[in-house]
Parts: C-alpha cells; sequence; structure tokens
C-alpha cells in the first residue's frame, strides 16, 4: 500500500494548482455533486448556529389557541398540537441532530482508533480478543444496539450520543486495523524502528497520520448515518426526551394521526432528516473519491 | 473444508455466547426494573408485596444465576414468560415471527431484483447521465428515513384513497394482502435496493477494469455479451456479500416500518418490549435477531465457496 501523492493526482486530473482557494475551487468544480452535499451541510449547519437569530418563536413555546395552525405567513410551517412553531422546531432541531452526528462520530471513532490501532500494532492475544468483541458487536443491527443501549442508560443527549458511538466503533476498528497491518510492513516502519524509535512512538507518529484519509472518509460517511440513527431512536420514543425538539421526535408515531388532519407535521421534519443526510451523503462520497482514489467506484 | 465449518461454527457459539452475555448484562443495569414501574404505575409502594414479586419473577437472584437459568431454558427450548402478559414468551414470539419474515422476505426480493440491474447498467454506463441519474436516485434512497416515507406512502393512501391500510393477519383478497405486506416491504426495500445498487455498481467497475474483459472485447464480444456473461458473473460474489449485510440492515428498517404501519410483527415487539422493561422478550428477540444475521453471513460466506470456484476454504 503505497501512500496517495494528492498534488500529483490533481495535476494529473488537470489541476494548474494546487495550494489554497484555487485547489479547493478545482475541486468543487470537479465534483458537482460533492459541491451541493457541502451546500446542504453548510445550510445545516448555519441552522444549527444561528437559529435563534432566525426564529420568530421559542420551540418549546406552548400556544394552545393556536394549536394545529396551517403554514401561513406567520407560522411559515405551521404549529403543532401544542401550538409550537414547528419552523422554529426545526431550525433548533438541527442543534441536536449536529451535536448527535458529530458527537457519535466522534467518539465513536476515537474508540475505534486505539482499538484497531492497537489490534493491528500489538497483534497476538490482544487482536484476538478485539477481533472478537468486534465480532459480537457486528452481529446486532446498529439500531438494535443503540435501542438496547439507550434503554440501559436512559434517555438524554449524553447517553444518546454514547448509545450511537458504540455501533460505530467494529467498523472503525476494522478499516483502521487493516491499514495498521499493511503500513506496518512498509519500509518507513522498518526504518523508524532500525534509528531506535519506540514502538508507541512509531504506532502514534509514523502509523496513525497515514491512516487518517480513510479515517475521514469513514468517519464522513458514518456522518449521515448516526443522524438517521438519532432521527429513528426519537420516532420510536426512546431517543432525544421532550419537549427537546428533535426531527425524529416530532415525527414520533403520533404523526400517523396527523397523516390526515396536519400533513405539515410529517412533511417539513422528514424534509429536514433527508437534506441534512443527503448533504452528508453527497459530500462524503466526494471526499471518497478525492482523498481515496483507490476506492473510486 | 470441514476443519473450516468446525472452525467457523465455533466461532459463531462464541459470537452468540458473547452477545447473550452482553444483552443480558445491559438489560440488568437499566435503572428500575418491571416491578418498579408497575408500583409507579399503582402509585404507593408496598415493600412487602413488592419483594414478593422480584421473588416471583427471579429478580432477587444473583444476576449469574439469572443468566444460567436463561441459558439453560433456551437449550431446553423454554423462553421463559413474558412479565408483561404473563403467557410464555416463546408463545408470545413465534406467531410473530411469520409476520416480520414475510416482510422481510419481500422486502428482500425489491431490493435485489431493483438494485442489482440498477448498479449493472450504473455501472456499464459509467460517467453518463444515466449514471449520475441512478447515483442520486440511489443516495437519496440511503438518505430518506424509512418510517418517514412510510408516513408519506399512508399520507398518499389517505389522499388518493380516503383511507389507510390496517393490517389483518388473514387478507380476504389480494388487493388486501398487497396493501398489507407488498407496500411496507416496499418501503424498508427502497433503501435496501439503493444500498444494492451503490455496492453493485462498484464491484462491476472494479471487474470491467480487468484484463481478461479487455481480451473479450478485443476477440469481437458483444458489449452485451462481455457485460452480462463475463462480467456481471464474477460481479455477483461481492453483491452476495450485500445480502448478508443486508440481513442486519432489513431488521432495522423493519422496526420503524412496523411500527409506522401498525404491523404486529418481531420487529415492532422488540421496542414494545424494551419500553415495558419485559427482559424475557427482549433478550429473546435480541438473540433471534442476533442468530438470524450471524447465521446470514455463515450462509454468505458457504455461498461464495460454492459460486466461486477459486475459492476453497483450507485451514
Amino acid at each position: 500500500m503505497d501512500a496517495i501523492n494528492y498534488d500529483s493526482e490533481l495535476r494529473r486530473a488537470g489541476a494548474n494548482a494546487t495550494e489554497g482557494w484555487r485547489k479547493l475551487v478545482f475541486l468543487g468544480r470537479r465534483h458537482v455533486l460533492g459541491s451541493v452535499g457541502l451546500f446542504f451541510m453548510l445550510l445545516f449547519v448555519l441552522a444549527a448556529a444561528f437559529a435563534d437569530l432566525i426564529c420568530r418563536f421559542d420551540p418549546l413555546a406552548v400556544d394552545s389557541a393556536h394549536a394545529l395552525a396551517h403554514p401561513d405567513a406567520r407560522h411559515w410551517m405551521g404549529t403543532d398540537s401544542f401550538g409550537r412553531d414547528v419552523w422554529s422546531r426545526i431550525m433548533h432541531g438541527a442543534r441536536i441532530s449536529l451535536a448527535v452526528g458529530i458527537g457519535s462520530t466522534a467518539l465513536g471513532s476515537s474508540i475505534g482508533v486505539i482499538v484497531g490501532l492497537t489490534s493491528g500494532y500489538l497483534s497476538g492475544w490482544v487482536d484476538l480478543v478485539f477481533q472478537r468483541v468486534t465480532d459480537i458487536l457486528q452481529a446486532l443491527p446498529l439500531l438494535v444496539l443503540a435501542l438496547i443501549m439507550t434503554a440501559a442508560l436512559g434517555p438524554s443527549l449524553p447517553n444518546v450520543i454514547i448509545a450511537i458511538a458504540i455501533p460505530l466503533i467494529p467498523t472503525v476498528a476494522r478499516v483502521i486495523r487493516a491499514n495498521t497491518l499493511a503500513l506496518r510492513e512498509q519500509p518507513f516502519v522498518e526504518a523508524a524502528k532500525s534509528i531506535g524509535m519506540s514502538e508507541t512512538r512509531i504506532a502514534l507518529r509514523h502509523v496513525l497520520p497515514n491512516t487518517l484519509a480513510p479515517l475521514i472518509v469513514l468517519a464522513t460517511a458514518q456522518l449521515g448515518s448516526t443522524i438517521l440513527t438519532e432521527a429513528s431512536l426519537s420516532f420510536l420514543g426512546l431517543g432525544i426526551p421532550e419537549p427537546h425538539p428533535s426531527w425524529g421526535r416530532m415525527l414520533s408515531e403520533s404523526a400517523a394521526e396527523y397523516v390526515r388532519t396536519a400533513p405539515w407535521l410529517v412533511i417539513f421534519p422528514g424534509i429536514a432528516i433527508s437534506l441534512a443526510v443527503f448533504g452528508t451523503n453527497l459530500f462524503g462520497d466526494a471526499l471518497r473519491d478525492i482523498l481515496d482514489p483507490r476506492q473510486r467506484g | 473444508m470441514f476443519a473450516y465449518l468446525v472452525r467457523r461454527l465455533a466461532l459463531m457459539l462464541v459470537t452468540l455466547f458473547g452477545i447473550s452475555v452482553i444483552i443480558f448484562v445491559l438489560l440488568r443495569v437499566v435503572p428500575g426494573n418491571i416491578v418498579d414501574i408497575l408500583f409507579a404505575a399503582a402509585g404507593y409502594v408496598d415493600q412487602a408485596d413488592k419483594a414478593n414479586l422480584e421473588r416471583e419473577l427471579g429478580l432477587d437472584q444473583p444476576i449469574i444465576v439469572q443468566y444460567l437459568k436463561w441459558i439453560g431454558g433456551l437449550l431446553h427450548g423454554d423462553l421463559g414468560y413474558s412479565y408483561v402478559s404473563e403467557k410464555p414468551a416463546l408463545d408470545e414470539i413465534l406467531p410473530r415471527i411469520p409476520i416480520t419474515a414475510r416482510l422481510a422476505g419481500l422486502a428482500l426480493l425489491f431490493s435485489t431484483s431493483i438494485g442489482i440491474p440498477l448498479g449493472v447498467i450504473s455501472a456499464v454506463k459509467q460517467g453518463t447521465r444515466l449514471d449520475y441519474v441512478l447515483r442520486v436516485v440511489s443516495l437519496s434512497g440511503l438518505s430518506l428515513p424509512s418510517f418517514w416515507l412510510g408516513l408519506l406512502i399512508l399520507m398518499a393512501s389517505v389522499s388518493l384513497f380516503g383511507t389507510m391500510p390496517i393490517f389483518n393477519p388473514n387478507p380476504k383478497t389480494w388487493t388486501e394482502a398487497f396493501a398489507i405486506y407488498c407496500v411496507p416491504a416496499l418501503a424498508v426495500g427502497f433503501r435496501s435496493a439503493a444500498l444494492t445498487m451503490r455496492i453493485t455498481r462498484s464491484s462491476m467497475l472494479e471487474v470491467l477494469r480487468q484484463d481478461y474483459i479487455r481480451t473479450a472485447r478485443a476477440k469481437g464480444a458483444s458489449n452485451a455479451s462481455v457485460n452480462f456473461h463475463h462480467a456481471l458473473k464474477n460481479a455477483v460474489l461481492p453483491v452476495i456479500t450485500v445480502i448478508g449485510i443486508e440481513a442486519a440492515f432489513l431488521i432495522g428498517g423493519l422496526i420503524v416500518t412496523e411500527t409506522v404501519f401498525n404491523i404486529p410483527g418481531v420487529a415492532r415487539f422488540l421496542v414494545e418490549a424494551i419500553r415495558w422493561r419485559d427482559y424475557p422478550i427482549v433478550q429473546n428477540l435480541v438473540m433471534l435477531m442476533a442468530v438470524v444475521v450471524v447465521f446470514a453471513n455463515f450462509t454468505v460466506d458457504m455461498l461464495y465457496a460454492a459460486v466461486d470456484p477459486r475459492i476453497r476454504y483450507t485451514d
């Protein structure tokens, strides 16, 4: 496995600049879908960051006089059965989705990196034990494991983040382990050994940085699935507790009643989830093409 | 081959054992058991009554004894009793399996029959507009939550027919059976089809780059012959893996879809049992799902050897 030289890859692709701003513009033009994905992701992040500024209503304020109001100039996306403004709930819901998405991806990936690196580098019985544990965790569907974890930990934002992070560990650990095994045989690792570098230092300074590209690709790909899992958990009533405006919660089972009477309660939160996940998926695909040309397909 | 089979089966048992321990322990670190919930609902707590009930349900025993009892029973086909209905867990679970199995089978059928051909087309037409469109469609399929898709279908059904499909265990007409099984299966299968398509496309592209494909073209073989005869045959191998991965993927989709469509299958039952802290049901259902996933992956590995003569398991 050779390290990829991104600059020469870029030059081969016809870029006349491999630095800074112009490089980004070049990549953006070549990966139109990825740019669209980035645009949706930016919208998502901006909604989360400036939710307070772009909403006229408090997402938790109950106003029973205006319950189940149709979308109009006052309530752009209507109101729910408590008279809470759907637009501001969706904008504030972006915060929860983003917190869970980034939080559990970061947590799951960092533990996965530690497990994968140790497993691949030490091999022997440590590797064997870690491998069996990943086998066990992978035999359970993501949603089932997350459901059991939230049931065990209790519904709250930090617990949902942990519950979704744990099923991510085995996937990350597998990829990092495979990369570590390949990198361990590289001449530069041998060279580092021969000048008397300690094993830990080699693992952290030489092997780890070289696994970053596949890690970034994997983490972006998983961002979308964590957002979806949080939505599913909250939809089932076992994720983020009321009254927090989680997109999945807004669609929870009672939504089946509103299918007849208040379709805006079903349509808008669903669009929010889909766009956020679609954006991260598009962006993740483009990132994979750029950072990991071997996987290009 | 035989040695490999034995080793593989032994590993499967280790995995299942590990799952049983993890599930059992996780369910018992939950603050508050069924007894607490029942008494909280009643509004008063008589400590003696509470202790009695805990003894009756075996919750006063050490966790290891509880675990051994469960596993011992499992090996005899005794799954314990549901805390909620007080019926044997087996009687609660068994009748729900065919419902979910039918949905899962139909969803798998949809996902392979739509996903594989579209994946092949997308790969053969790589870089064209058609490929672009198909890729965006498959990516959006992966981005739509299946419960939302289900809700949209219900909404469409209300506006078109003025009614929603209501589950009935014995559908009388073909249209009713279609509404009850095929529609939810489509909602689940759409996501899986997207996944199948993506993996088929990338494995097909991998194969199309091989030397023997170029040789076949150089010999003057027609496009269709190269694509379907030479390439697809070899690309089918990774696609079989997809079906293994999808076992786990489908269960996740079924959990939310059965909830949306109000279908009394095993997947929705898991959510209900978790809410009720009905441990005997939850632990047995999770074991059932783990067995399905582990066996699906095992079958896929065996199929590999059957489909690809290059693979011979030796150890």
